[in-house]
């Protein structure tokens, strides 16, 4: 053992800083879809939509907002002020006119309609952006790059991938770790989250709260495919990549944890990563053999907490 | 009341009903009144950066040939299918074309996988299919179809011409790294190179072979590990958004300093890439209709359908645009074929199949044959990556033709037996400069 980690200990100090931005995106997104669950109890097909939508709103604005001449230092900002507006506006329309109507159906008619809302988004996308891809990075090329020093030689890595997508993720954690535990709104959340009906019982609107919680569900994701968007051609189906593993995500997390399913992230990015090094064709499996192995040992999730079903 | 039939009257229903289909088939085929297309593509899902330019090649072609009288007089029209929802509900869509639809021909398709499934479906459907985009080799290696042509190259050549191409320009490469789709084309095509460079380079070593999820949108980690290891090519056939989001994230952090590309599917990319594309490196087009080719066989036929292509839709052709219109112009060929051959009456699918064997047709830039087991010969040009002032992305210099029959297993072989059989002699006989 001693003599595997002198040989390819540089190699794994490079999977672990590209693991790095790769959980970052994948917390953000999962983070999002799992807060959603946890207080609306509606499994969110159409995230992934979100996310897509989110992606390509901000590389149009951001083009747009070049060609007008914006100096290149706006295009970060850009990029979260995109997020915000496909999140503050897709968010309460779905939720309003689609997801208030079936609270009351069953989980697999909730499942049926947010995939329908998934399928008819993925047209609306290819109706409004086109198949070609499509990609504006100027705010990866602002930032530029940093050499890491390796075995005599050097790597270049973009200072957008190494610092900006950990250090939004870490920031997004603390921030909603803080704004649920230490907020009124926060806590009325997660109130809701644990027990929905003593808290409408004790005077919580409810309505309000799935509503607030949607759209920043919904900001989520579009920051996960805004933040993506400068590094990734975005072409039809990228939705789809992103949901497949954030439900994983939400499901070893255990759902409504976002402690949880930070950790998570950080397992499943550094898995994949260390995976290219060492074992490729494991890459694509890494992340669900991951889920296997922690929901046989836990079936609630690493921090889901088991509850006695109500009859 | 009970009817009753006599022995005679049995037997006479039953040789009417066994003998029927065959005395309606030796009728003549009746002149229809529309030539019905069934067209398969990508419409949906990442292959629609394929899809929907190759459905645009195809209005756009079908609006010229009605306008000029359609074909043997006949107007055509097609109707598309989208590959995307997958090859069960293929087949089911390409039964109901025909017997539904009525269509008298098939294009089909651009997956490798939608063609291996439905091409079978020609024998028993007894109806024309041209494949027209789909670059599997096991087709025709692994099969006899008589309803069934290509009107394109396929793996074989398309990448076997662009190892040339680098044998040549780069004799002293040692190692080489493989970045591939994980899918059938991404694993075909890397068998197809790994055995063509066992034969024709004994001794280059593989340092690493990533074969990435389909879909993929992000890089860096296998471009870190190619950073590390300084293989002297990377070679990827990916294509679309994956192929756009590897060179922007691998030419962001200089791995194209430190390496040469093989790319051999780059040229439908080349226009998203526009500037972000660095120069010096291998791109193939899977043919030779290339935007700067120097010397097209009909220089007024290549720029018309270039430009009237950009002028309706505002960019320049992809190769699957112009896959899309070696299948109609062949399609167009045939016909013309089968019905000078009846004096002007029209053919049965049988005919029509007959005419297409051996078929040679003109396209704007050379001429293609369909062989004797339907595996059409187009040939293969391939560059280095350059920027010139006509265009705003990049182009080949430094071009070099490869002949299709050169490039191509021979009829019989399979290209996995035929490419251990090269030598390294071919690398400087193969192709000529253009």
């Amino acid at each position: 053992m001693a003599d595997w980690f002198q040989d390819n200990g540089l190699l794994l100090g490079l999977a672990l800083l590209d693991g790095l931005s790769s959980a970052g995106l994948i917390f953000l997104v999962a983070v999002g879809l799992n807060l959603v669950f946890g207080v609306l109890r509606i499994v969110n097909v159409a995230h992934g939509s979100l996310y897509a939508i989110g992606a390509y709103s901000a590389a149009s604005i951001g083009l747009f907002a070049a060609s007008l001449g914006v100096p290149a230092w706006a295009s970060l900002p850009i990029l979260l002020l995109s997020a915000a507006l496909v999140g503050a506006i897709v968010g309460p329309l779905i939720e309003r006119f689609l997801l208030r109507r079936i609270y009351a159906q069953e989980e697999v008619v909730q499942l049926l309609v947010t995939f329908a809302l998934f399928m008819i988004l993925e047209d609306v996308q290819k109706l409004v952006w086109g198949v070609q891809p499509i990609h504006h990075d100027q705010a990866m090329k602002l930032l530029g790059t940093i050499d890491v020093p390796f075995a005599g030689d050097f790597i270049p890595f973009t200072n957008y991938q190494l610092f900006v997508l950990p250090g939004i993720a870490v920031v997004t954690l603390v921030g909603l770790a803080w704004f649920l535990r230490r907020t009124l709104t926060g806590r009325v959340i997660v109130a809701v989250t644990t027990d929905r009906e003593a808290a409408t019982a004790m005077g919580i609107d409810a309505s309000k709260i799935f509503l607030l919680t949607f759209t920043f569900g919904s900001m989520l994701a579009a920051l996960g495919g805004a933040l993506s968007s400068p590094t990734a051609a975005l072409v039809p189906g990228i939705g789809a990549q992103t949901i497949v593993l954030s439900f994983a995500v939400v499901a070893t997390a255990g759902l409504g944890q976002i402690e949880g399913a930070a950790l998570t992230s950080l397992m499943m990015g550094l898995g994949r990563s260390i995976a290219v090094y060492f074992e490729p064709e494991l890459e694509v499996v890494v992340p669900y053999i991951i889920m296997v192995l922690v929901l046989l040992v836990r079936p609630q999730g690493l921090f889901g907490v088991t509850e006695t079903r109500r009859v | 009341m009970t009817d009753t039939f006599s022995r005679r009257e049995v037997l006479a229903a039953g040789f009417g009903a066994v003998m029927l289909p065959a005395t309606l088939s030796a009728q003549p085929a009746a002149r229809p009144a529309e030539f019905k297309i069934g067209v398969t593509t990508f419409l949906s899902g990442p292959a629609s950066v394929f899809g929907v330019p190759s459905r645009r090649a195809c209005e756009m072609l079908v609006d010229q040939i009605n306008a000029a009288g359609g074909i043997a007089g006949v107007p055509v029209r097609p109707i598309f299918v989208d590959e995307g929802p997958g090859t069960d509900h293929l087949v089911g869509e390409i039964r109901r074309l025909v017997q539904s639809e009525g269509v008298h021909a098939l294009f089909q398709s651009i997956s490798s996988g939608s063609c291996l499934a439905c091409t079978p479906l020609s024998r028993e459907l007894s109806k024309v299919n041209l494949l027209w985009d789909c670059g599997t080799q096991r087709i025709f290696e692994e099969g006899r179809w008589d309803y069934a042509f290509r009107t394109q190259g396929y793996a074989t050549p398309e990448v076997l011409a662009p190892l040339l191409y680098l044998l040549r320009t780069k004799p002293d490469i040692r190692t080489v790294a493989v970045i591939n789709q994980d899918y059938a084309w991404g694993r075909d095509s890397w068998e197809i190179w790994k055995t063509a460079m066992d034969a024709l380079k004994p001794g280059v070593r593989v340092v690493a072979e990533m074969f990435p999820r389909f879909g993929s949108t992000d890089f860096s980690t296998e471009i870190t590990r190619l950073l590390a290891l300084r293989p002297d090519v990377v070679y990827s056939t990916s294509w679309g958004g994956e192929l756009v989001t590897f060179i922007r994230q691998a030419t962001e952090r200089r791995l194209h300093e430190r390496t040469t590309f093989v790319l051999p599917v780059a040229e439908a990319s080349l226009q998203i890439l526009g500037r972000s594309m660095p120069e010096g490196h291998i791109i193939g087009a899977r043919g030779d209709h290339w935007n700067n080719h120097p010397a097209p066989r009909d220089p007024a036929a290549f720029n018309a359908f270039v430009n009237a292509y950009r002028q309706r839709f505002n960019e320049y052709p992809i190769y699957p645009c112009h896959h899309m219109a070696q299948a109609v112009w062949a399609l167009k060929a045939a016909v013309e074929k089968a019905v000078a051959a009846k004096s002007g009456g029209w053919p049965s699918d049988a005919e029509l199949a007959a005419a297409f064997r051996g078929l040679t047709f003109p396209t704007p830039t050379s001429t293609i044959t369909l062989r004797e087991d339907g595996q059409g010969l187009e040939d293969q040009i391939v560059g280095t990556s350059s920027f010139n002032p006509n265009f705003p992305f990049a182009v080949p210099k430094d071009m070099r033709l490869y002949p299709a029959a050169q490039v191509s297993a021979p009829v019989g072989q399979k290209s996995t037996d035929w490419l251990k059989t090269l030598t390294p002699a071919l690398i400087q006989s193969a192709g000529q400069s253009i």
